[in-house]
């Protein structure tokens, strides 16, 4: 049976509708066009369809679409102000943490979520609340140092 | 399928007692999902509690801490009260899989979900935490090891939901912990834990506890002789040997995937052991 | 024009740089398009059918109520897909891979697929179609599997190799031999001789982007195929030799994939896209599910190995002998023969002798994986040495130092070696900080030694000069991983401009001739010896352009940092490319530059781990605490990559010893088809992977480059083992060494002592 969902998706109302089983990640990626959310396991085991549901990080694979009635959601699609990328993109790509890339959204979002509740996250805090997004390419270190240094960059900024 | 969400327990329980079908409770979905994923179930309805405002607090009473059971172990975890009075169960809750299943899990359906391996609820089990159930015939309160029957399998009957989660309140000079142990730092699902929960009297001697095993048997358990191994010492040597002891004779683990009975029997002890020194360590003990 | 490709020494501008990945803002963004993110318009969903069992003949399908759903447009079976294969053997078991013919091998094995409207329509198809088995005897473990009373998988396997040639089928589908020397006179002369047992259990190359393909076929027989893959040319020409269509009519383009690491080299659902799209004469989209994934594409073999090796008190090593058991799923594969030709090149040995055996089991078929069998192999000989080194009381890295190949040794597998890096990361090694730090209780370091031969191969590439100057790399060898920026180095290196003004693209197979797989670290190597003599060919046209610019001979025009310089003339002023480029027009038109060559001479690989592990006595629970990894790169063209490959491999490496491995349960089923229970390292399992790059310039390269994808992953089995056996006092000899492996290892010890 198709539900109607109306929500807020990266600062936009947007309607959509999807059968009442239908995951929240397979919604947004094939009835809202979102392909930023990827599919990695649909089991909440690798993290790569990792959004915000109310500001809380959760793996859009184990939501269903009709779950996000009311609710906003956020992707990496909306993670950049315009052509300005978010401290954390920038990071990313100058520390070259993605090599295939496939994971990169799901570990933004994360990453995002760590520094917005603990600006100053040590090497093993970032680590844990990494844990839940799999790469399979990087063995992390380059991306604990981009979140590393985005926490640097991004604590300058708030002090100005 | 049909999906509902319900505003109320009455209408939750309702549903649940006139649905037709296979109906499935949603708290936080981190179970229910990956088992529709798979295509080990096909519901015919699914009953999303979240948007029912008493499953959705966190009340501390005379009575204790009541834990709606729609509320994520997140935001047990951002309660400092309940966090300082059981830091066992909360840390249990904690484990339950990576910060993106933590803001959706719940204590309720991990203890409704009835596996073996899950984390939290040997942890309630030692707190001595109780269900608050509501039914069609009204409410009933049941301890929690009473819920799992089996592996996947609960008592609860048709048309009863939890509604929340009862933990006491903090007795003085007491504490808890929870250790699991899991071939990953993060992400696996336990292959052997144990909860022990104690109370102090004087000169630091243990004047009650309780343990509970998880992952070594078809459900959580409690493990009153390993209790009674350290109740009456200060968790010295012989009664950390005594424990170990009893917890290895309750274990009845199997063979699996994630373990063997030999490897789970043997770290079920140490994990007794390791999980009352941080318990005694908490109620003051030195 | 300057066709050589011999390294010739230079100092670099570009080359050696860090920028930004061209294709980064992209992937930040969530714009990559990777297999699954993208549509036809009008397109199916297609789903599989996979055998529930081990082994079993399929007697019957009925798929009659699954074609008379509403919504379903096409159901396949392996009639739909006959055998084209024409006596190729290889492409034969592709095929039978693909869908399940008589019988089904492995459990996930494919039997039927439908394509319908939508995936709740498709998923009701695929529960009416009927299957009936009968169910055979099945085997899933390498040794049992080998063993002549084991359930034979296929009547007419007789072992090839062998002289005489068996009379009786087997699992053992056939034998490789290697080596030189005498063993015998070797073990003779050795004052310590040790001989063990090794086993590896199955790993997956676990990428995280699940397979997926769209594939549209018209009926004028032409097709198009959108795809993740490592090597679109070559499933071009796979599929339409499967499919009978013309090769030129099929046009496959890849997509942005979401790491391979050999897993893609593999045709798995495309063939089946394919044939349902013909059959529904609509698109239709092919996915895997994780645990599809898991219980049907490319894990690598399993393994039993038996070494032993000889050492004189001095510290030679005398003679080293092996014989490898590699499983390769339910056909034939090359993968035993890798690990007894990889297994002791790093030693420079008088007596050496390998048998690789390639063994049929019921599991699905294997696949390459990062230096595939390499790490096995190093496992066995690098965990020896070390056990070898304590018997005569010395250093290990010394003894591998006194032992190690170098420039002129015959290796274990033939050739004689160039110009290489064994010794150089050995010695790196034995100087490096990470050796000497201290170490605290229950902690243990070790270290391994690992070789890769790396390819080369047929690469085909383009370069367009654009009207404003930038200038279009075209190839042909997809980017795993940073690919585009380094060719694109290398272009601007060569033309002498910025880096920015380059822009590499992976064209689809209607753009470039036919490229070899993006596999045996071939890409950069490959693909950037190729674009050198591209962008030499387009400087050879600018400067004739130049010449009829300025009229004068084109041989009084030299290039020089991006411009043409009058070297008769100094009173004309340079011209720039864009200069140049403008004029295009009336100069001779478009200005471009086409190779294509076959690869020779992709210098071998090696590298030296170093890891810290600390056991927990108690439970066998083993952390890695630090990590070095020390690799000869030849010229790193992108260092930043460079290191992430180091670091990938190594981490790749440090799951398969601890954690990884395939669980099959006596009913054959595979226990463990997902992220669960598959358990491939999470971030907090780990420290920081540090790095250490050699630049040993191979001199087969015009820059000196080498491959450097796949070498990172064959010493961390050994060096693991190696700090587990110094921390805790027990040898492993059972990879993944998992808490309840170690512990009862410790356990056995204890007793063992008491």
């Amino acid at each position: 049976m198709s539900v109607l969902v109306n929500s807020t998706i990266n600062g936009d109302n947007v309607s959509f509708s999807c059968d009442a089983d239908e995951t929240l990640m397979d919604a947004l990626r094939n009835r809202v066009g979102l392909k930023g959310v990827k599919e990695g396991c649909g089991t909440g085991d690798c993290g790569a369809c990792s959004i915000r549901l109310d500001g809380a990080l959760v793996c859009s694979c184990l939501v269903l679409g009709a779950e996000a009635e009311g609710r906003t959601v956020e992707t990496v699609e909306g993670m950049s102000n315009g052509a300005e990328l978010h401290v954390l993109q920038t990071k990313f790509l100058e520390h070259a943490a993605l090599q295939c890339g496939i994971c990169t959204p799901g570990f933004l979002i994360a990453a995002q979520t760590l520094l917005e509740k603990n600006p100053s996250p040590t090497e093993t805090e970032i680590r844990y609340a990494l844990a839940g997004n799999l790469c399979r390419c990087t063995g992390y270190d380059k991306i604990v140092r981009a979140v590393q240094d985005a926490a640097v960059v991004m604590k300058k900024g708030r002090k100005k | 399928m049909l999906y509902e969400s319900p505003q109320t327990t009455e209408d939750a329980v309702e549903l649940l007692s006139k649905s037709k079908g296979k109906v499935h409770v949603l708290a936080g979905g981190s179970d229910l999902l990956v088992r529709m994923k798979g295509g080990y179930i096909e519901p015919d309805v699914v009953i999303d509690i979240k948007r029912i405002k008493s499953m959705n607090t966190i009340k501390k009473t005379a009575d204790g801490f009541l834990i709606g059971a729609a509320v994520s172990c997140a935001r047990m975890a951002d309660h400092q009260a309940l966090c300082k009075a059981w830091p066992g169960v909360v840390e249990a809750a904690s484990l339950i899989g990576s910060d993106q299943i933590q803001g959706r899990c719940t204590m309720a359906g991990n203890m409704c979900n009835a596996s073996p391996a899950a984390d939290s609820v040997p942890a309630m089990i030692a707190a001595e935490a109780w269900a608050l159930v509501q039914g069609p015939r009204g409410e009933r309160w049941v301890l929690v090891e009473k819920i799992a029957k089996a592996p996947g399998v609960t008592t609860l009957r048709k048309g009863e939901v939890v509604e929340a989660i009862l933990l006491p309140p903090k007795y003085k000079k007491s504490g808890d912990a929870y250790l699991r142990f899991t071939p990953r730092t993060e992400m696996d699902i336990a292959v052997v834990s144990a909860a022990v929960n104690l109370t102090l009297g004087a000169k630091g001697v243990i004047t009650d506890a309780r343990v509970a095993l998880g992952a070594v048997g078809p459900k959580a358990m409690l493990v009153k002789p390993a209790a009674k191994a350290i109740v009456g010492t200060t968790l010295d040597d012989a009664a950390l040997a005594k424990l170990a002891a009893a917890a290895a004779a309750a274990c009845d683990p199997i063979d699996d995937k994630r373990g063997t009975i030999q490897f789970r029997t043997k770290v079920a002890q140490v994990l007794a052991k390791r999980a009352a020194k941080i318990a005694y360590q908490r109620a003051g003990g030195k | 024009m300057n066709k050589e490709t011999k390294f010739t020494e230079r100092t670099f501008k570009s080359v050696g740089t860090r920028p930004v990945r061209p294709d980064g803002v992209d992937k930040v963004t969530g714009r990559a398009r990777y297999g699954a993110d993208y549509d036809m318009p009008g397109q199916l969903i297609g789903l599989m059918l996979r055998s529930p069992h081990a082994h079993a003949t399929i007697k019957k399908i009925d798929t009659s109520a699954a074609e008379q759903l509403p919504g379903v447009k096409a159901v396949v079976t392996s009639k739909d897909l006959p055998d084209l294969t024409d006596g190729d053997t290889d492409l034969k078991c592709i095929l039978e891979n693909s869908m399940a013919r008589k019988k089904a091998f492995y459990d996930g094995h494919a039997v039927a697929a439908v394509a319908a409207v939508d995936m709740p329509t498709a998923k009701a198809a695929l529960k009416l179609i009927n299957v009936e088995y009968k169910i055979h005897k099945h085997v899933t473990d390498v040794d049992k599997a080998a063993d002549p009373k084991a359930p034979v998988l296929h009547k007419d396997c007789f072992t090839k190799g062998v002289e005489p040639a068996p009379v009786k089928p087997s699992n053992i589908a056939a034998s490789s031999e290697f080596g030189h020397g005498d063993v015998g006179k070797g073990f003779d002369d050795a004052d310590f001789v040790v001989e063990r047992n090794f086993r590896t259990e199955q790993t997956h190359q676990g990428y995280i982007e699940p397979h997926a393909c769209v594939a549209s076929v018209s009926p004028d027989g032409s097709g198009e195929l959108w795809v993740c893959t490592q090597g679109h040319f070559v499933f071009r020409q796979q599929c339409a030799q499967l499919l009978g269509m013309d090769m030129a009519k099929l046009r496959v383009t890849s997509s942005e994939i979401g790491g391979g690491f050999g897993g893609k080299t593999h045709l798995w659902l495309e063939p089946v896209a394919l044939a349902l799209s013909r059959k529904a004469n609509l698109p239709v989209k092919l996915t895997m599910t994780r645990e599809d994934v898991f219980r049907a594409s490319g894990p690598t073999s399993a393994t039993s190995i038996d070494i032993k090796i000889g050492i004189k008190n001095d510290g030679t090593i005398t003679a080293g002998e092996a014989t490898l058991r590699y499983t390769s799923g339910p056909w034939k594969g090359s993968w035993a023969m890798l690990g007894a030709m990889t297994a002791f090149a790093c030693y420079d040995l008088e007596n050496v002798k390998t048998t690789g055996l390639e063994i049929l089991v019921n599991r699905p078929k294997t696949t390459a994986y990062r230096a595939p069998s390499a790490p096995m192999a190093a496992f066995a000989v690098e965990s020896v040495i070390d056990e070898l080194a304590g018997k005569i009381g010395r250093d290990p890295v010394a003894v591998r130092i006194q032992n190690a190949a170098k420039e002129g040794t015959q290796s274990s597998y033939g050739p004689v070696y160039g110009p290489i890096g064994i010794g150089p990361t050995l010695e790196a090694a034995a100087k490096h900080p990470h050796m000497s730090a201290p170490l605290g209780e229950n902690q243990g370091r070790g270290m391994a030694c690992g070789f890769w031969f790396n390819f080369g191969g047929q690469s085909c590439t383009h370069i367009n000069i654009d009207i404003d100057g930038t200038v279009t790399l075209t190839v042909g060898t997809i980017d795993v991983g940073g690919a585009r920026a380094s060719l694109s180095l290398v272009v601007a290196e060569e033309l002498g401009i910025n880096y920015e003004q380059v822009k590499t693209v992976i064209g689809d197979t209607g753009n470039l001739g036919y490229n070899e797989m993006t596999d045996g670290s071939r890409g950069t190597f490959a693909s950037s010896m190729s674009a050198i003599m591209s962008a030499r060919k387009a400087i050879e046209e600018l400067k004739q352009r130049a010449a009829m610019m300025w009229d004068v001979s084109v041989d009084e025009v030299s290039w020089e940092d991006g411009h043409a310089r009058a070297t008769g003339n100094s009173n004309l002023p340079p011209l720039s490319i864009a200069e140049i480029a403008a004029g295009a027009g009336k100069t001779g038109g478009p200005i471009a530059g086409h190779t294509e060559l076959n690869a020779d001479g992709a210098g071998v690989s090696f590298a030296t781990h170093i890891c810290d592990v600390e056991v927990d006595p108690e439970t066998g629970l083993t952390r890695v605490i630090r990590y070095t990894v020390i690799q000869d790169a030849g010229k790193a063209v992108h260092p930043t990559y460079v290191e992430g490959q180091f670091q990938g491999g190594a981490t790749q490496g440090i799951g398969w010893a601890l954690n990884e491995e395939y669980i099959y349960g006596d009913d054959g089923r595979l226990q463990n088809p997902g992220f669960l229970d598959y358990r491939i390292p999470v971030c907090s399992d780990l420290p920081m992977i540090d790095t250490q790059i050699l630049e040993i310039p191979n001199p087969n390269h015009p820059y000196g480059i080498r491959g450097v994808g796949e070498t990172s992953i064959v010493p961390p089995l050994a060096a693991i083992a190696n700090a587990v056996s110094n921390a805790s006092g027990v040898r492993m000899t059972h990879v993944p060494m998992s808490p309840p492996r170690i512990l009862a290892a410790i356990e056995e010890a204890e007793t063992t002592t008491a």
